[in-house]
């Protein structure tokens, strides 16, 4: 046990190694997953059937065909169209574009429940499209949203593993490499999952405060309790229910 | 196209996928058979009144929920004895990753029956066994109904993860086919049309159930 210490604390370099190429898969996937959400999210909810169609049929062609498969299609099949990119580009832009199928749901959805007088006020005021999503339906929204987007948030940096098979080296290569030099399974694995279990609790963490901000810009901020503050899951304790968006899983 | 995409070679390959879509339906169908029963006794002692109980089991459901299943599904796969075969071990693995989702569904849906239930089975004298029985439980389980349905698609779709312990599923016969021919196009392209087309109907099917039920 303590050579296994001591190999783990020699690899601890290696270590931060993976887990900024995981961070950077999670965090380009997110924020790519977010750009695709916001403009699938709006394209299906618009009355024109020709950006809806086709934003309905492109989320539910990523929701339907499995994240692996993606993946190891734009991995293996797109460079024979010639199209080829670096293994962390493709595993963002699987990560990206699968996920953010998923999120468009929950931002279709949240936009939905935002109260419709909202839009009328809005109108009323002689605010353009654009002012009214930017500056009265999103922020409201945001709030809701966040809860099922940090659902989302932890799958995707949980997808991310996966991109150890495209010759991405992140926390899952670091954890095989360790048990390669400690030959001890049960050590490694636990070590490594315990990494993305760590990364994965001060996502959630980092997503809360984002959603306690985000109610607090709304005016209905409340003060939580450090032991809210540090849970995994405060807003089921304080939270207005919303509906689970289908998508959320 | 015609030199890229041979509707032969995708025509040679789709029995290859046709068998492993069995396999993939097989580990679908364990994995939430599993997962249900599991997820169920999780939600029951979630309620536990001990702390004992509650605080240590939360960390393990927690733990499995926030680290990837492809790992756990390698760590076990390395750590079983080597009879067991991968489709048993993914199945388990799946089963037991899901379970942790399906308690939170199960939580939901027991917290969802009304309140009144409880008192008037408590009124009728009836015994605590009884009450989750004949009262609770069958209300709490129709709740839950789209959220298994949710679950099992998505369970459907992370079946591919199971190439990592060399479980011949469609993902991993597409990648033989295509390691064999060099044609990778057409068979893993194959496996991306054949998952929409049981995942998506099935998508609509959960939908409407969705509707009835609530």
């Amino acid at each position: 046990m303590s050579d296994d210490l001591q190999t783990l604390v020699d690899r601890l370099p290696g270590l931060a190694d993976g887990v900024l190429v995981t961070l950077q898969m999670t965090l380009g996937g997110a924020v790519l997953a977010m750009v695709v959400a916001v403009v699938l999210g709006f394209g299906s909810r618009t009355q024109s059937l020709w950006v809806r169609g086709p934003s309905r049929v492109v989320v539910e062609f990523f929701r339907g065909t499995s994240l692996v498969v993606q993946l190891f299609w734009l991995f293996y099949v797109l460079p024979q169209f010639g199209f080829k990119m670096e293994a962390l580009a493709v595993a963002v832009l699987a990560l990206g574009l699968n996920y953010g199928a998923y999120a468009s749901e929950v931002v279709r959805g949240s936009i939905a429940s935002v109260p419709k007088g909202q839009w009328e006020a809005a109108t009323a005021l002689n605010m353009t499209w654009l002012h009214k999503v930017r500056r009265v339906i999103f922020p409201q929204a945001w709030a809701l949203m966040i809860p099922m987007l940090a659902n989302l948030l932890i799958q995707l940096l949980k997808g991310s593993a996966l991109a150890y098979y495209i010759t991405l080296q992140d926390v899952n290569f670091w954890t095989v490499e360790l048990r390669r030099a400690t030959a001890d399974t049960i050590f490694s694995y636990t070590a490594g999952l315990l990494v993305y279990f760590v990364i994965a609790y001060l996502l959630t963490w980092g997503m809360n405060l984002l959603e306690e901000r985000a109610k607090r810009r709304l005016g209905r901020g409340t003060r939580p309790s450090l032991r809210e503050a540090f849970g995994l899951k405060p807003r089921a304790m304080y939270a207005p229910k919303v509906p689970e968006a289908r998508g959320a899983i | 196209m015609g030199d890229i995409w041979s509707w032969e070679r995708a025509w040679d390959v789709l029995p290859k996928l046709l068998e492993g879509l069995v396999v993939t339906i097989q580990a679908t169908v364990v994995g939430m058979v599993i997962a249900s029963i599991l997820g169920l006794f999780i939600a029951l002692a979630m309620r536990s009144p001990s702390r004992w109980v509650r605080i240590p089991l939360k960390f393990v459901v927690d733990f499995i929920r926030m680290t990837p299943l492809l790992v756990q599904l390698v760590f076990v796969y390395l750590l079983s004895p080597p009879w067991i075969p991968g489709l048993a071990i993914g199945c388990v693995v799946l089963g037991i990753h899901y379970a942790t989702y399906m308690s939170e569904v199960y939580r939901a849906g027991i917290e969802a029956v009304p309140k009144g239930q409880w008192e008037a089975a408590t009124a009728l004298n009836m015994a605590p066994g009884r009450t989750w029985r004949a009262v609770i439980l069958p209300q709490a389980i129709r709740n839950t109904l789209p959220g298994l349905g949710n679950y099992a698609i998505s369970m459907f779709k992370e079946t591919p993860f199971l190439f990592a312990i060399s479980v011949v599923e469609m993902y991993t016969a597409a990648q033989q086919f295509g390691a064999g021919t060099f044609s990778y196009i057409e068979a893993l392209t194959m496996v991306g049309l054949l998952f929409l087309a049981v995942s998506y109907p099935t998508s609509l099917l959960v939908r409407r159930m969705e509707t009835r039920l609530a």
